[in-house]
């Protein structure tokens, strides 16, 4: 076994439930190495909803919230008020975050919280069977649109940038080196960072893109992707990866706190003393 | 050189190794492991650059990539 993954795995719950070829286990490797390679293991603590991504941290030896379905971004906001010192890394799927918990994914992109969002799209509902999820491309074929999916995908970095989020990052399980640089921007980010992962799910998602072998998946996916450049216009039909958005003039939500906090008390004062 | 070394024990027979190496070092084969996953083997060790892709890719931390000196 990798001595870096037997460091941080609980040997004791192995196998995990992860299908074979299943993209979860390669974004846990990304996020191992980045914590590894900074250094935080005490610092860090990781919280997570429903779905098969949700159990990414779940088998590491770390800080973790296994939480409810979609309110995992609501749990995280909570810890973080009352553990400033910790840093909340997220993980989440497509579903969790933009279906059920959609709302509470513009409200902390717009409250700008230092959390880190890592939001997992296989473009389905893999771990109840292959139903439609927001994300789920026009025309595919699942379980529940047998016939070709009517409505088009929700993109959640579109979501997170236009309400304030202030790191925006799309990649791929096919670019492990670049998911694991930008979780550690993300972590070393002071503000709401969020991370979309395209990741292959073999067993429910075959239509998503267009094989059915994890190999030819992620082959795929290096092809249907293209690289952010500046000042350049997407290809019709192609998935924008990069580094999306990259703010530093928006202040956190506990900085707002804490000088609103301080206001409030100067002001008091100021009272009490006429 | 370097040693590639998969350990059976956790692999769940993806193929996602086989595909990823540039050197075409993992070679299907029809052994078993107790999960009754069929295991790649490990050859042409000594074409090995240590890019560490196979290490990353692993889904299951089956595949670590022990880089010696040349």
């Amino acid at each position: 076994m990798n001595p870096l993954y037997e460091k941080y795995i609980k040997k004791e719950t192995l196998p995990t439930l992860f299908c074979p070829g299943c993209g979860n286990g390669i974004i846990q490797m990304a996020a191992i190495r980045a914590i590894h390679q900074m250094g935080i293991k005490d610092e860090i603590a990781c919280v997570s909803g429903i779905g098969c991504s949700s159990w990414i941290p779940c088998y590491l030896n770390l800080d973790v919230m296994h939480t409810l379905h979609g309110r995992s971004l609501a749990f995280a906001q909570g810890l973080k008020l009352a553990r400033p010192d910790k840093k909340v890394l997220v993980f989440t799927g497509d579903g969790d975050c933009l279906a059920i918990g959609g709302n509470h994914l513009i409200h902390s992109a717009a409250r700008n919280i230092d959390l880190t969002v890592v939001m997992v799209n296989n473009r389905i509902y893999g771990m109840t069977g292959g139903q439609k999820s927001p994300a789920s491309l026009k025309g595919m074929k699942t379980k529940t649109s047998p016939t070709g999916n009517m409505d088009d995908p929700v993109d959640g970095c579109k979501i997170a940038e236009a309400m304030g989020a202030t790191y925006v990052a799309r990649w791929t399980t096919a670019h492990p080196v670049q998911l694991e640089k930008a979780i550690t921007e993300g972590i070393n980010h002071h503000g709401f960072a969020f991370i979309e992962v395209l990741s292959q799910c073999p067993v429910q998602g075959s239509d998503a893109f267009g094989d059915k072998t994890p190999a030819g998946m992620m082959n795929n996916m290096k092809e249907i992707s293209w690289m952010k450049k500046d000042g350049e216009n997407p290809p019709a039909g192609k998935t924008v990866i990069g580094l999306l958005v990259h703010r530093t003039d928006r202040m956190e939500y506990m900085e707002r706190h804490q000088t609103s906090q301080d206001q409030n008390k100067n002001e008091k004062r100021g009272k009490a003393n006429e | 050189m370097n040693d590639v070394v998969l350990d059976g024990n956790y692999c769940k027979g993806c193929d996602i190794c086989i595909s990823v190496c540039p050197q075409k070092i993992f070679a299907k084969s029809k052994k078993r492991n107790p999960l009754g996953a069929a295991i790649p083997d490990v050859t042409h060790k000594e074409k090995c650059t240590g890019c560490g892709l196979c290490e990353r890719m692993c889904p299951d931390g089956a595949i670590s990539v022990e880089r010696g000196t040349k």
